[in-house]
């Protein structure tokens, strides 16, 4: 992503490494390997890929949730890696994140009322009761919720509702980067809408920077001013939403694009074709070279040797060696119907 | 296709298929009775018919009755759920058989595929074991001639080094393997139908369309009918021939699948299809979306419980309860409002 000013968000060769036990001996997971991207303010990044492609691990690591194993994460120019705990904590009011299940992220015990005011207690101690309070009703209205919520506990809520209430707390502080792990996957249809439209009004009306992990393209793509695509903790395309939609640089973007779900019922010859087959590897034995070779219809012998690196292609950054060949070739014409 | 003693159809003598519905059910109705005293109505009077080797997908979100619909074809409600109306399969009346009755229906001619391959199997018992016993619950067949059955049937359902996996335990497969190796049960009895709820909703998209490709596949090769359960659209595009849109327990539009996505007469049905967002098209800013949530069983609106939610209703809407009403030969749909729709489409900017 080239942007002039500095980027509020600058990820370098982000690694997350975990530990585990695989028959009884110990080996390391490479969860997200030598990630980097830059976000600038007021920018959405949608980060796409099937589970177990690293999305949720990135998230983590850019929040200090889990350990980064290398790499920097600049905030504003401030390495968040580094930062002592005092200094995080500082730092967390402008970095915030909805996680998937809205009901598992709320204290059941706690009223709406405090579990929205709450970061206020903990960013603006000076703030007076009064005071508090009145912004805990206005952020409650503005996710469209009102003043007679702030007493009731979250079981009352229905899983939408709760998403308003995780967004409402996660925006009071005016954070800078909001963060958000699959934030409509557990809704309904009707609801999902609903929630999507609030999120894109707010990140435009607050000019918030988003990371938006999902495995639904097509909300990506209404929510995103970017893409990063990847699979088995590894960026194989990093592009703005229009060209990354209308003509995906890499086999793996095109083999989700065409995986994806019709809107209407499609001819029956259509409906023989499958984007991709097989399933992603075991992240604790990745393939050689191109992670992505054991199931491309690309892959050349080229590409069990030899990692390619990420690189620019037409509107993409794309890692893949065969990438300008691809591109040369008709963009998809998969998706009508 | 099998020299086994397998179950074989009820009445070999019933009409042709196309006469006569494999499963036909009248008047289901499903409540839970509550510590007050009244029940809460989830499933209310629904019609349906399936045709041998008909997939029909039955939509609609959370708490729409659809899952109390198809729990209520195998008698699976749960012990305190009041059901009642009829489920007729093959002429033979499912509602209030007793429980050994409909044990040689469930699994044997009707037999499920649950949303999560993770639960649905024993994680202590190799998959050929699990295999092994559906069948053996059903016929008369020795240990050996089942687990050439598995194999076969996990060979049906494309899992390659079938010998192999019979030895496995289910965490040792991928879960778009394990979802394989849960259709493959259900199929080691030679069902003619399948009760499939959320299919693919656990699954990645790509391995989603895998998944809905094989069970396209079965359906057509086995002249298997599929009742398939899904809140998603794109599945039912997919492989549904019919649909029955659901909200607050009752069916409120059926249709053909193209019929439904070219020319949906319900307001709900146009909502669902309108509501998600696009892949192809111009970006937008807003996505069309309804107000509000769907009502609470327990305390339904009077007249048509879609009403407050309906950027088309009517007076009367708030009044009766729309009833569902046939509009074509194989259209039919429950609203007052006869006017076109459109308006969900037109919204979003």
């Amino acid at each position: 992503m080239n942007t002039v000013p500095a980027p509020l968000l600058a990820v370098e060769n982000l690694c997350v490494d975990y530990h585990v036990r695989v028959d009884g001996q110990r080996a390391w997971l490479h969860a997200v390997s030598d990630v980097s991207f830059q976000l600038a303010g007021g920018q959405s990044l949608g980060i796409v890929g099937e589970s177990g492609s690293g999305k949720s691990s990135i998230a983590r690591a850019l929040l200090r949730l889990v350990p980064a194993a290398a790499g920097r994460v600049y905030f504003e120019g401030q390495d968040l890696l580094q930062l002592s705990g005092r200094e995080l904590r500082r730092m967390r009011r402008d970095l915030q994140l909805i996680f998937q299940d809205p009901l598992a992220s709320l204290d059941p015990r706690m009223s709406v009322g405090d579990t929205v005011g709450e970061p206020l207690r903990m960013f603006e101690p000076a703030l007076s009761a009064a005071a508090r309070s009145a912004r805990t009703t206005a952020m409650l209205e503005a996710v469209g919720l009102s003043v007679q919520h702030l007493h009731r506990l979250p079981h009352e809520f229905s899983g939408g509702q709760a998403q308003r209430i995780a967004i409402a707390r996660a925006l009071i502080t005016r954070p800078r980067l909001l963060v958000c792990d699959e934030p409509l996957s557990s809704l309904d249809v009707s609801i999902k809408s609903q929630i999507a439209n609030l999120l894109m009004q707010l990140q435009r009306e607050l000019g918030l920077s988003m990371v938006f992990i999902s495995h639904d393209l097509a909300a990506v793509r209404f929510a995103c001013s970017h893409v990063l695509v990847l699979y088995l903790g590894r960026v194989m395309e990093l592009a703005a939403r229009d060209p990354l939609f209308s003509a995906a640089g890499h086999p793996y973007t095109r083999a989700l694009l065409r995986a994806a779900l019709p809107r209407a019922p499609r001819p029956a010859r259509a409906r023989a074709h499958v984007g991709l087959s097989g399933e992603i590897p075991s992240a604790l034995r990745p393939p050689s070279g191109c992670v992505f070779r054991t199931r491309c219809a690309y892959a050349v012998e080229r590409c069990a040797r030899e990692q390619p690196a990420l690189r620019r292609v037409a509107d993409s950054l794309v890692a893949c060696h065969r990438a300008e060949e691809l591109a040369a070739e008709p963009p998809l014409a998969t998706l009508a119907g | 296709m099998m020299s086994m003693a397998l179950p074989q159809p009820p009445d070999p003598a019933l009409p042709a298929a196309s006469a006569v519905p494999l499963l036909r059910l009248r008047e289901v109705c499903v409540a839970y009775p509550t510590a007050s005293g009244a029940a809460v109505p989830v499933v209310r009077n629904v019609d349906l018919q399936l045709a041998p080797g008909e997939i029909l997908g039955l939509a609609g979100e959370s708490g729409c009755g659809k899952t109390q619909l198809l729990l209520s074809i195998l008698g699976l409600n749960g012990p305190h759920a009041l059901v009642s109306g009829s489920v007729n399969y093959r002429g033979q009346e499912l509602v209030g058989l007793r429980t050994a009755e409909l044990n040689a229906v469930r699994g044997a001619r009707i037999a499920m595929v649950f949303q999560d391959p993770a639960t649905a199997l024993n994680p202590y018992l190799r998959i050929g074991a699990q295999l092994i016993e559906m069948l053996r619950a059903h016929a008369r067949v020795s240990e050996r001639q089942a687990r050439e059955r598995a194999f076969e049937m996990l060979e049906a359902v494309q899992i390659g080094d079938a010998r192999r996996r019979l030895r496995q335990y289910p965490h040792e497969l991928s879960g778009g393997m394990r979802q394989r190796v849960v259709i493959a049960m259900a199929l080691m009895a030679s069902p003619e139908m399948l009760l499939a709820d959320e299919p693919t909703t656990a699954l990645d998209v790509t391995v989603q369309a895998q998944i809905l490709r094989l069970l396209r596949e079965l359906c057509e090769r086995r002249g298997i009918a599929v009742l398939l359960v899904t809140h998603d659209m794109g599945v039912i595009a997919e492989l549904a021939d019919r649909v029955a849109v659901m909200y607050a327990g009752r069916i409120v539009e059926q249709a053909p699948v193209e019929t439904l996505f070219e020319r949906a007469l319900h307001p709900y049905s146009e909502a669902l299809q309108a509501c998600v967002p696009r892949l192809d098209g111009p970006a937008v800013q807003r996505l069309a979306s309804i107000p509000g949530v769907p009502p609470d069983p327990a305390a339904l609106p009077r007249g048509c419980a879609f009403a407050p939610r309906c950027a088309y209703h009517l007076p009367i809407c708030q009044e009766r309860v729309p009833p569902l009403l046939q509009t074509t030969a194989q259209h039919w749909k429950a609203c007052h409002y006869e006017g076109p729709l459109g308006r969900l489409r037109d919204s979003a900017a």
